[in-house]
């Protein structure tokens, strides 16, 4: 999907049906959200899940660990930049330190020598890095086929992939190679957890909206969330 | 006179209390020493390994139960909706959702048993009675996935009453599911939704 594709939908998806409500207020958009779920529910069934799984069936492991690790040393120079824009210095010299020892002993970032050697991977992104900065996740949103995300979140999507370098690749063919494969591999490393998603949700919808929501504030937190101010959170209600 | 009467209590206290404590394990030991059974159970057995599901909820049903807290799990799960059951709807929906749970970890362990533990060093004081155990899943090329253990220290010893996977708090999760269905259908309409949930995984397993 090219930038200028993403930004029509991402307008259409955010102007087109701000009437449709349900009554939960971190998910105004409710009905558009869950249309968009089932399209892309429907879209991973039958396309991206066989996909997944034959490429798993094709692929050993070995090789599949090293198609990770090349993707997430890519992936590691904005991680760190996105730990500097938060301020977290030592953590965004912790993941260039990463990208110089994997892209070079590393072979091209094939093996995470720099795990080994104790530099830890880290998660970041432009919507972690604005909600480092104060912003609220804003409305939930689901994308068309990126799936679950937050006005907040889909904003810094964008700047995700204006600032890929997967998207500096030439020639073209290469590039769309790139994507196509990132894409695959992100999928067949998701089969169990989907699995145990469709087993677990009574309403699949809901199931996957809290977890995301729950997710995206433990990552803007790395780990460590204040206690949310919920009148609804009857957390010291044990029954002994 | 008062100085030997309160040595000897002091003594007959500290015999009562040695048995219990030795027992007891301290929160991050059980739940190593547990996970590190069960993944040896599962990966020494074929059967389990071929995909028997029903033996390996077996397993789960013996080795981990026993360590969770069901009541307290579902009684935060339901949030403000625990207060409008009825204790045999309570005790309904406790079994119901500790099928669901169960079925849940089951597969969870099975999917990632091949990966890495790391056990952290519990950071609590010896008084403390309501402790999180830190475990994280390591894997090639991606950022380790931290599983939090909620536990309280009861008079059966340490118990968990929710599990934290990557930061996703499994009881937490379950919160608006369960009121939106109670709203809607009432305590009996959740009941019956998570028992039909239950019989469908039931079905789809065999």
């Amino acid at each position: 999907m090219s930038p200028r594709v993403l930004l029509a939908l991402a307008a259409l998806a955010l102007g087109g049906c701000a009437s449709l409500g349900g009554d939960d207020p971190r998910d105004p958009w409710e009905g558009m959200n869950r249309g968009i779920y089932g399209f892309n529910d429907k879209l991973d069934q039958y396309v991206a899940q066989p996909v997944a799984k034959g490429y798993r069936k094709a692929v050993p492991g070995e090789l599949r660990d090293r198609v990770r690790n090349f993707f997430g040393n890519i992936g590691d120079v904005f991680i760190g930049v996105n730990n500097f824009l938060q301020g977290k210095f030592e953590d965004g010299f912790n993941d260039w330190v990463r990208v110089a020892f994997n892209s070079t002993f590393g072979l091209l970032g094939i093996h995470d020598i720099a795990t080994d050697m104790g530099y830890e991977k880290h998660d970041e992104d432009f919507g972690q890095t604005f909600g480092r900065w104060g912003a609220g996740p804003g409305p939930y949103l689901v994308l068309p086929a990126l799936g679950p995300s937050t006005l907040r979140d889909g904003t810094g999507k964008v700047l995700d992939f204006y600032t890929d370098p997967i998207n500096e690749t030439q020639p073209f063919e290469a590039r769309w190679g790139l994507v196509a494969l990132r894409l695959v591999q992100t999928r067949a490393d998701l089969l169990e957890a989907s699995r145990i998603l469709e087993e677990a949700a009574l309403d699949k919808y809901v199931f996957t909206r809290d977890a995301y929501l729950q997710r995206r504030r433990n990552l803007i937190y790395d780990g460590r969330p204040p206690r949310e101010r919920d009148p609804e959170d009857d957390a010291d209600q044990k029954p002994r | 006179m008062t100085l030997t009467r309160s040595l000897a209590s002091a003594l007959a206290v500290l015999a009562f209390a040695l048995p219990a404590r030795a027992q007891e394990a301290a929160p991050d030991q059980l739940v190593k020493s547990v996970t590190l059974e069960v993944i040896d159970l599962i990966t020494k057995d074929k059967e389990i390994k071929s995909g028997d599901r029903a033996k390996l909820i077996q397993v789960i049903d013996a080795k981990v139960l026993p360590h969770f807290n069901f009541t307290a799990m579902t009684a935060l799960a339901m949030g403000q909706s625990w207060n409008k059951a009825t204790p045999e709807q309570k005790k309904r929906l406790t079994e119901e959702f500790r099928t669901l749970l169960v079925r849940t970890y089951a597969s969870a362990l099975a999917a990632y048993s091949e990966q890495r533990f790391d056990f952290r060093p519990l950071r609590a004081k010896p008084t403390d009675t309501d402790v999180i155990v830190q475990v994280r899943v390591l894997q090639q090329g991606a950022q380790p996935v931290p599983i939090d253990y909620s536990m309280e220290k009861t008079a059966s010893g340490w118990k968990v009453y929710d599990v934290m996977v990557g930061g996703v708090s499994l009881v937490a999760n379950y919160r608006t599911e369960f009121n939106n269905m109670v709203r809607e259908s009432g305590v009996d309409g959740l009941i019956k939704n998570l028992s039909a949930k239950n019989r469908q995984l039931e079905g789809a397993a065999k």
